[in-house]
């Protein structure tokens, strides 16, 4: 392994390559477009663009639910608030 | 005095080390999945998380703001409650506090604080080579999109590899928490809404939530 490195600049990092593999494999796992389909032709490119479109697309939905969060939370009143409140608590 | 007593000594050799390699094994998987994915989808979690949420919305006053900036506004409290859930593990969490925190104290003209910030996150580890990523040589584009993903994820920009990826791993679970938990309190608000407004207007304290 140290061979392969001669290139790099070496010292505290003892990042390897195994290491690498087995994060972006785990990455993998997680986004359920690749979850389905044949997980060992993955190649880790995809697998980073998937990564950033399903990142991408969750935080267009937290943008989404927020909004229509703020829209209700404008209108209703402290009572009610309370109440769900309690409701969520449970 | 040197009488051995009969104590039963049923632990033989095998016992012992299966005993230790499932103590091990099971100390490495709580490690392992309390990190990242199991932890963020845990219904306690979601709770803790939702009511969080509930407190920190209720504390936005959404009257006084204008209409484009009260969704940003939601959006801002939603993010500081996940951060805080996440309880200043990673490095995202921590990042959107601090960030915050960053823009507050800029607003109030302290505008070296910026300049200082980025100097305590700068580690001293060398970067490591994005050419190492898939072992083959140089590839363009794997680290651009490295590059692009270390932005989306907050407080990513400047780390090695392997720390964007990490950040990665426990950042979309947490987003994917997020959006449950929020879609949940717009169903229950949504949902005693609409009874609410059946009702007489201003009183709201006999409207029992649907069931």
């Amino acid at each position: 392994m140290s061979s392969r490195r001669s290139r790099q600049t070496s010292g505290s990092s003892n990042i390897s390559d195994d290491q690498i593999k087995d994060l972006v494999s785990k990455l993998q796992q997680l986004l359920p477009e690749i979850r389905h389909t044949r997980t060992d032709k993955v190649s880790s490119a995809k697998v980073l663009q998937e990564t950033c479109n399903y990142i991408r697309s969750l935080h267009r939905e937290v943008d989404d639910l927020s909004e229509r969060l703020s829209e209700l939370l404008a209108t209703t009143d402290t009572a009610q608030a309370a109440l769900i409140r309690n409701l969520l608590l449970q | 005095m040197a009488s051995t007593s009969v104590v039963s000594n049923p632990a033989p050799t095998s016992t012992d080390r299966s005993r230790d390699s499932k103590r091990k094994k099971k100390k490495k998987l709580q490690k392992e999945y309390l990190q990242s994915h199991f932890k963020w989808k845990s219904q306690a979690q979601q709770q803790i998380y939702s009511s969080k949420l509930h407190q920190a919305l209720a504390r936005v006053n959404l009257a006084s703001t204008s209409v484009p900036r009260r969704g940003k506004a939601v959006r801002e409290a939603a993010d500081r409650v996940l951060a805080a859930t996440a309880k200043g593990k990673t490095r995202w969490s921590r990042a959107i506090l601090a960030n915050r925190r960053l823009k507050l104290k800029f607003s109030k003209q302290h505008k070296r604080q910026r300049v200082a910030q980025p100097a305590l996150t700068r580690s001293k580890k060398p970067r490591v080579s994005v050419l190492r990523l898939k072992g083959k040589k140089n590839l363009p584009a794997v680290q651009r999109k490295l590059r692009f993903l270390a932005r989306l994820v907050p407080g990513c920009r400047k780390e090695p590899v392997p720390v964007i990826l990490e950040e990665a791993i426990d950042y979309i679970p947490a987003l994917e928490m997020q959006v449950r938990a929020m879609a949940a309190l717009l169903n229950l608000l949504s949902g005693s809404g609409a009874a609410a407004s059946d009702s007489s207007s201003g009183a709201g304290t006999s409207s029992a939530p649907p069931s």
